[in-house]
């Protein structure tokens, strides 16, 4: 979960870090009562979670309340790269003499985290470390024994510090990591930590990325989640414990296993192009357990999204056999039914695996003209995107 | 022969007495796996009866060794506790720890893989949230259907469960000398590179089908990794084409961050090596098919 500057801001501040005093405001009144709160003059920064905002014109110097909110009032609900700014934090401004570069990330490649650090901040890190590879120090850290005030120092060192903030980047080094491990970040980014006028370093802007696998040791991220944001079809899903992804086409998708189900989309999207250019309308996991239950939830959630022509049922029978599934799907039209949702598209079924020629007895003994079986993984890709296109 | 996993290794299973890890026992001692107990220090001394087979309860993995011979432990534990049933897996010295649960936080995969290296790597990890290991014929450990396929000459290795029971079904007439399934969590203990060292070390593995998807360069690794050291054929898949960049895609490594992870950068780097990419399963295999029957 990616969060947003004015959250990643408040997480640093709770671990001790150095960060701007300010607020987050959703209205010109509440952006009115920050900027009489801190006084002087404030920046409004637009909250979103892509670059470039700056040059989008979302970020605004201004002294005053008065002018503090016709700036807010400009940047909420502005468009940015397609995302609408429904936030703005507001904070005291800094006088910045430098600019550097801090952050701490997942290294996939090395099985480990890595630290990265650049007295070259302000700027984009890699554009930094493409040009000028000497000035920005990689440095894998060990899980198990972190980042202390030694393995700081030498981060610090390396990365050519200057003296004067040399203590107070090692202090920040060890905080930031101590903040990162709490927290169960995947990603916490500083760029720039300024130097101010008077000497001190000050973190300020904050990218942070949490782990959603570590939820059930922080009841306090759930919070963070930015409801407005999501989805309603993915909140749907949620609820309903399904791993559902929504995207642009018309085709729904359901599917057992996460590669199975990318694959579906892909081969659809292969066989969509041959038919008006027809897409995958969502990303639909169900998991091993494809019970009629489950299955009837996952149909809900995708027969409700208006865009789709025609449902993809996709299932490769591993430990779940294909009868039960096939009873599934069957039992679940009928629930739908009786919840007075009433099927009208058309579901391409392909079953294979344990049980397959018992599932696809069932399917053809149902007798229900909206369900098409068809045998192969890529044949019923080719129906499933010509309904649709026949469909729209 | 095969890799990592034969008829002569003898399993044991970290949460036996789970539902999941009941379950999956049962599956993996009808398949023939010689399972020689379970682990659950509140449980130790009892046995469990699985059709007839007693499997005894030992206390911690070192116990179970020592009494047992025990040589591959599957980890079915909750992820609050993966953590440290890895840990003590590897403080006992086994050499392989297949981990099945899915939901561990990177943060404890990244501290047990740490603490795996500190100890010398004696253990090999598989995943966390992976199918696991079979040797077709010969031993099963995870969750993989053991009756998709029979044994064969085709090494298999993979980021997707149920890709992997996909292309097992497809090829199921030539059969696989083993599969393994390494899980789609941003950190895993065993890669696309280990498996195909493997496979190429094999002397009953005659030809490698590697599926991967996106998110993370592994595959691009995996790629300059073949060039240097794959003699043998290799197909590949790669799965999340149409996935939309910034979006996890059901695995917590399956995700296109800006513009690095994504399938088409793997499969140009997996082309560019003379690796064959196939556009779908099926047609990954209809590759490895023409290739097993050119001999």
């Amino acid at each position: 979960m990616d969060l947003y500057e004015y959250q990643g801001r408040d997480l640093f501040e709770r671990h001790g870090l150095p960060v701007l005093a300010g607020g987050v405001a959703t209205t010109p009144e509440e952006a009115r009562a920050i900027a009489d709160r801190l006084g002087g003059r404030v920046v409004v920064k637009a909250q979103v979670k892509v670059g470039g905002r700056g040059k989008a014109g979302g970020v605004k110097l201004t002294e005053g309340a008065e002018e503090t909110v016709a700036r807010a009032t400009d940047i909420l609900g502005m468009d940015i790269k397609g995302h609408t700014v429904h936030k703005v934090m507001i904070t005291v401004t800094a006088d910045v003499a430098e600019e550097y570069y801090f952050s701490y990330l997942l290294d996939r490649a090395n099985r480990t985290f890595l630290c990265i650090a650049s007295v070259a901040g302000g700027m984009d890190i890699e554009q930094v470390a493409a040009e000028t590879p000497e000035k920005v120090v990689k440095a894998p850290i060990d899980a198990n024994t972190g980042v202390d005030a030694a393995t700081a120092r030498q981060i610090v060192t390396q990365a050519g510090f200057p003296a004067e903030v040399a203590d107070q980047a090692v202090e920040i080094a060890v905080n930031l990591w101590q903040a990162f491990v709490a927290e169960d970040a995947t990603l916490v980014e500083v760029n720039p930590l300024a130097k101010t006028a008077e000497g001190g370093l000050l973190l300020l802007d904050a990218k942070v990325s949490l782990d959603e696998n570590a939820a059930f040791r922080h009841p306090d991220h759930e919070a963070l989640v930015d409801q407005a944001a999501v989805d309603p079809l993915e909140q749907a899903a949620k609820e309903k414990d399904l791993n559902y992804v929504k995207l642009d086409g018309e085709v729904g998708i359901i599917g057992n296993g996460a590669g199975l189900v990318m694959s579906t989309l892909d081969v659809v999207a292969y066989a969509g192009e041959r038919y008006g250019s027809v897409k995958p309308a969502n990303f639909l996991d169900i998991g091993g357990g494809a019970s009629a239950a489950v299955m009837a939830n996952g149909l809900e959630i995708v027969l409700s999204d208006p865009a789709v022509k025609s449902v993809f049922v996709n299932v490769f029978g591993g430990i779940t056999a294909c009868d039960a599934v096939a009873n599934g799907i069957v039992q679940a039209l009928a629930l739908l039914e009786q919840r007075g949702e009433k099927v009208t598209k058309p579901l391409v079924v392909r079953l294979d695996g344990n049980n397959a020629e018992a599932g696809r007895a069932i399917l053809d003994g149902a007798n229900n003209p909206l369900i098409q079986r068809v045998d192969t993984m890529d044949g019923a890709a080719e129906r499933a995107a010509e309904l649709a296109a026949a469909g729209v | 022969m095969a890799i990592w996993l034969t008829k002569d290794s003898k399993v044991i299973v970290q949460g036996m007495t789970g539902s999941e890890g009941s379950k999956h026992t049962r599956r993996m001692l009808a398949a023939g796996t010689d399972i020689v107990g379970g682990v659950n220090p509140r449980k130790a001394g009892t046995t469990v009866d699985f059709d007839g087979a007693q499997l005894p309860v030992f206390a911690n993995v070192a116990d179970a060794m020592r009494e047992t011979g025990a040589n591959v432990t599957v980890i079915f534990v909750p992820p609050q506790f993966t953590k440290s049933a890895v840990i003590e897996a590897i403080d006992a010295g086994i050499s392989l720890a297949v981990v099945i649960t899915e939901g561990v936080p990177v943060h404890d995969t990244a501290a047990f893989w740490a603490y795996n290296v500190a100890q010398g790597e004696r253990t090999r990890i598989i995943g966390p949230n992976c199918p696991g290991i079979v040797s077709p014929g010969a031993s099963n450990a995870g969750i993989i259907p053991a009756d998709i396929t029979g044994a064969g000459r085709i090494g298999l290795v993979s980021k997707s469960g149920t890709l992997t029971y996909q292309m097992m079904y497809e090829l199921r007439d030539i059969g696989f000398s083993t599969c393994v399934g390494i899980g789609g969590d941003p950190i895993i203990g065993t890669t696309h590179i280990d498996a195909l060292a493997a496979f190429e070390d094999d002397p009953d593995t005659d030809a490698i089908v590697m599926i991967g998807e996106i998110g993370g360069d592994a595959e691009e690794r995996a790629a300059e990794f073949i060039k240097a050291n794959v003699t043998k054929p290799v197909v590949g898949y790669i799965a999340g084409f149409t996935a939309p960049p910034g979006k996890t895609m059901g695995h917590a490594g399956a995700i296109i961050s800006g513009s690095a992870g994504t399938a088409e950068a793997k499969k140009t780097a997996l082309e560019a090596v003379g690796v064959k990419v196939g556009k779908t399963p099926t047609e990954t295999a209809r590759l490895m098919r023409e290739i097993m029957s050119a001999g």
